[in-house]
């Protein structure tokens, strides 16, 4: 059997052990829970390794994005990770934590048994630690033209929307673009060039979907590619790992339904 | 403009430059950032838009209750009484042309969100849902409370933030993302130039030419040690306009939003209230009902902050150390729960492991907002005083949103307020660069030295070799806010805590950055971020210090009245940054209205 491996400068090494923390005693602490953290930095050459960190859960709140300020606090300065909000709405902290794709500030360290090991999203070119370099994401989603398109002249109060059409916009909305879902599709990591993936496609079929806008057709028509649709094999990994309980692979299946029926 | 390297004042090692020229350059992209963009984009402007975060992560979008405007969708309703509500609200510290103007633009404002897409919650017949609100009234507080807010469930300020940078992207904003804004260009005469931003993902340094700048930065809750505040609310605005000796205004004007999550500091929407949910004491007693008899669980922040502390301080707080109180959602019905409160039933279930339908959520008054900012007029345009001219704009500055101190807030501002002025006053800024720029006109040289304040900044901090981190610094600046300038104040506690904060900001000069690279370099942003942040904090202190009163937000125990003779104006704080000195001045509060379709709301008792 072929056996894949990476190549050399991408060969991940054992990094530095940090020493464990000592408490507010000034005795070493007891309550600890160890860190295992991907850390690459474009600018020495070297390649990636994995350090790790002892946090003090006496002295640490008890998310995994509170461990990582706290080792950024009071370790280890140079850890990079990008955060804002801390409450799971601006989509900031997404990283590959024990193997799934979330959220570091809404997932709780009692969350996972042992070290808790943490890499940038996978497959997206990393610019520094835990960073990755989302740009073609984001210009993915641009690409769907992810604004409401009318040709009938704007009534002078708002569109009318019934009740049960608003519904229709539940459980697509709320996406957060944290590319935890696109990141965690295999069909994505093979043709994330062409391929616009679950987190860009739910964004579609929430502008489809919604009973104000008027370019349906244009925009299935935007869609009606072998690439930009059709790469999704219904893996369901996406809707595994969304930190919001979003559903993209139905919405997906919803808009490859919308493009069957206009067929006839 | 060339791309020649421009020298550090410190250490003499040379940083490249690149130069970019626009007719107006927006710094930040949250709701105020983005509809400036987008108007000023309509107006035929060549506008680019600088921001630290993805425009979408910007702290926008976790406002949750709603955004205000009189359309009248669940009963009668009028800009009239949003104007009354709103300027007593501000405990009379607001302007009230600036409040006309918020008011009476809100319901357009608000159909434009509808026609971008905002997916609001819907009324039965298909309207925009309006939910009550505290300090929202009808009947210019005589009647029932007013449904006001307009809501997309609990996720409002995301389905904005989201729409809006839709919007962006339809007018192909040119968008300048994780550029980290330095320090503002201004020349001899007073005239703001551009601005100098950090690229993070290279380390490279670029320089923005603009006829009209725009910030619209946004708060600095994380002066304080517990904030509903993202981690990115660090006020970088205006601590560049302090740097470049403009004032910032009513800075001593802090919100304490009843309801953040014990602990966590998570935000709990107040439209919870809104939708029927009370707090109680630890006697399970609605104890608002004592505080504020009519409007109750919905009276203003200032009243309801205060009320919870009160309680509190009299032992009736729960918990092991009956040091919080708890907010009552589990006799509402789940269907509700579900379509209006999804988001914070989450929050809750995350960060304080309560099942809302069952148990109550333990809450905080916790800093929320920040009134003061940079003083403007109701086109967007800076403010300061000069040769006795309190209304003197300064040229080719605006600032907008929690950056900007317009004054529509006054002392204490009203849930559902910000969202509007967000929108208001960014598509009032889009507006007046379309009535006063020229598309493409040629811009003059830029001094000589425009580049130096930011670059000796950025070099002095990067090379920082100090023996203490920046994370302990701002931990103990925190604390210091946090201790000495709270919901309540007294002239002792200000006084220390002044003595105190001072203290941190001098003990700075012992900062420590270990991270040397610069590639997405975070050691060095948070350091220039914990550098605007102490500048704010100290400001912020020392105008506290100085308003011996209480009104809205600043209660001071020592001063328990409002005092209009003597108080009824707008602090202006300078800063000197060599001396490290704070000096107060004064602006009058606008006594008239901008139209003659209301007259002046006079002062009189603020009661709930």
């Amino acid at each position: 059997m072929v056996q894949l491996t990476l190549p050399k400068n991408s060969r991940m090494t054992e990094g530095k052990v940090w020493p464990k923390p000592d408490g507010h005693d000034g005795k070493p602490a007891t309550n600890l829970k160890e860190y295992r953290i991907y850390r690459w930095s474009p600018d020495d050459g070297a390649n990636p390794r994995i350090d790790t960190y002892f946090v003090d859960l006496d002295d640490c709140g008890p998310m995994i994005l509170d461990g990582l300020i706290w080792i950024k606090s009071k370790i280890d300065p140079t850890l990079t990770f990008r955060r804002s909000c801390r409450e799971g709405i601006c989509g900031s902290c997404a990283m590959n934590i024990d193997g799934t794709n979330t959220l570091a500030c809404t997932t709780g360290m009692d969350a996972v048994d042992g070290a808790i090991k943490i890499y940038p999203l996978p497959h997206m070119p990393v610019v520094k630690d835990l960073v990755p370099d989302l740009t073609r994401f984001y210009a993915q989603h641009a690409s769907i033209e992810p604004w409401l398109k009318t040709d009938t002249a704007a009534p002078e109060k708002e569109w009318r929307q019934s009740h049960e059409d608003r519904l229709k916009l539940d459980g697509l909305y709320e996406c957060i673009l944290c590319a935890c879902c696109s990141t965690s599709c295999p069909s994505y990591w093979w043709n994330g060039d062409r391929y616009l993936g679950p987190a860009v496609l739910l964004q579609a079929y929430r502008w489809l979907i919604d009973s104000r806008d008027e370019h349906t057709g244009e925009r299935l028509d935007q869609l009606e590619d072998p690439f930009r649709l059709y790469r999704c094999h219904t893996i369901m990994n996406c809707s595994k790992a969304c930190p919001k309980g979003l559903n993209p692979a139905k919405a997906i299946a919803e808009i490859k339904q919308m493009m069957v029926a206009r067929q006839f | 403009m060339s791309n020649k390297p421009a020298s550090a004042a410190y250490t003499g090692q040379a940083y490249p430059i690149t130069d970019h020229t626009h007719d107006v350059v927006v710094v930040g992209a949250g709701g105020a950032g983005l509809r400036a963009t987008v108007g000023a984009s309509q107006a035929g402007l060549r506008t680019a838009c600088i921001t630290k975060v993805f425009p979408t992560r910007s702290h926008t979008v976790a406002a949750q209750g709603g955004v205000a405007a009189s359309l009248g969708n669940m009963g009668p309703d009028n800009w009239q009484w949003h104007m009354y509500d709103t300027v007593k609200g501000s405990d009379w510290l607001g302007d009230q042309d600036a409040i006309e103007y918020l008011v009476r633009n809100a319901p357009a404002a608000v159909y434009e969100l509808e026609h971008w897409g905002v997916p609001f919650s819907r009324t039965e017949d298909g309207r925009i849902y309006q939910r009550p609100f505290g300090g929202m009234t009808t009947d210019f507080g005589r009647g029932p409370p007013a449904q006001r807010t307009c809501a997309a469930a609990d996720r409002t300020g995301h389905a904005m933030l989201h729409t809006l940078y839709g919007q962006a992207l339809r007018n192909n904003t040119e968008f300048f993302i994780e550029y980290f804004a330095i320090d503002l260009i201004m020349d001899e005469d007073g005239r703001c130039r551009g601005v100098i931003a950090l690229k993070l993902d290279d380390g490279t340094l670029h320089r923005f030419r603009g006829q009209q700048t725009i910030l619209a930065t946004g708060g600095y809750g994380r002066a304080y040690f517990s904030a509903t505040s993202a981690h990115t609310c660090t006020g970088d605005g205006n601590a560049m306009a302090l740097r470049a000796g403009l004032a910032l205004q009513d800075m001593e004007f802090v919100q304490f939003h009843p309801t953040g999550i014990y602990g966590a500091g998570c935000l709990i929407t107040e439209g919870s209230r809104g939708e029927g949910g009370y707090l109680t004491n630890s006697e399970g007693e609605r104890f608002m009902e004592r505080y504020a008899p009519s409007t109750k669980d919905l009276a203003s922040r200032d009243v309801v902050s205060r009320a919870m502390t009160m309680e509190i301080r009299e032992g009736r707080g729960v918990g092991k150390k009956k040091d919080h109180l708890f907010l009552h959602l589990d006799h509402l019905d789940p269907a509700i729960l579900h379509e209006r409160l999804p988001g914070i039933s989450d929050s809750a279930r995350i960060f304080a492991g309560v099942d809302v339908s069952r148990e109550p959520i333990p809450v905080l008054p916790t800093v929320h907002y920040n009134m003061g900012g940079i003083p403007t007029n109701y086109h967007g345009e800076v403010l300061t005083l000069r040769d006795g001219d309190p209304d003197s704009v300064v040229p080719g500055l605006m600032a907008l949103g929690e950056a900007a101190c317009v004054s529509v807030h006054g002392a204490n501002r009203l849930g559902s307020n910000s969202l509007i002025d967000l929108v208001v006053f960014g598509r009032a800024a889009g507006l007046r660069c379309g009535e006063t720029l020229t598309a493409g006109e040629k811009q003059p040289d830029l001094p000589k030295d425009s580049a130096d304040l930011a670059l000796s900044r950025l070099d002095h901090f990067r090379n920082a070799a100090g023996g203490t981190p920046t994370a302990v610094l701002r931990g103990e600046m925190q604390h210091v806010m946090q201790t000495n300038c709270a919901v309540y104040r007294t002239g002792e506690t200000l006084e220390e805590g002044s003595e105190l904060i001072h203290k941190v900001w001098k003990s700075a000069a012992d900062l420590g950055v270990t991270d040397r690279s610069l590639v997405w370099n975070t050691d060095l942003v948070e350091t220039m971020e914990f550098d605007n942040l102490i500048q704010q904090a100290v400001v912020t202190m020392d105008s506290a210090k100085n308003r011996k009163e209480s009104r809205g937000a600043h209660a001071r125990e020592d001063f328990k009245d409002r005092d209009d003779k003597n108080w009824m104006k707008h602090t202006l704080a300078f800063l000197d940054q060599s001396s490290q000195t704070v000096s107060i001045d004064y602006r009058p509060v606008h006594s008239y209205t901008m139209s003659n379709d209301i007259e002046y709301i006079e002062p009189k008792a603020r009661v709930y």
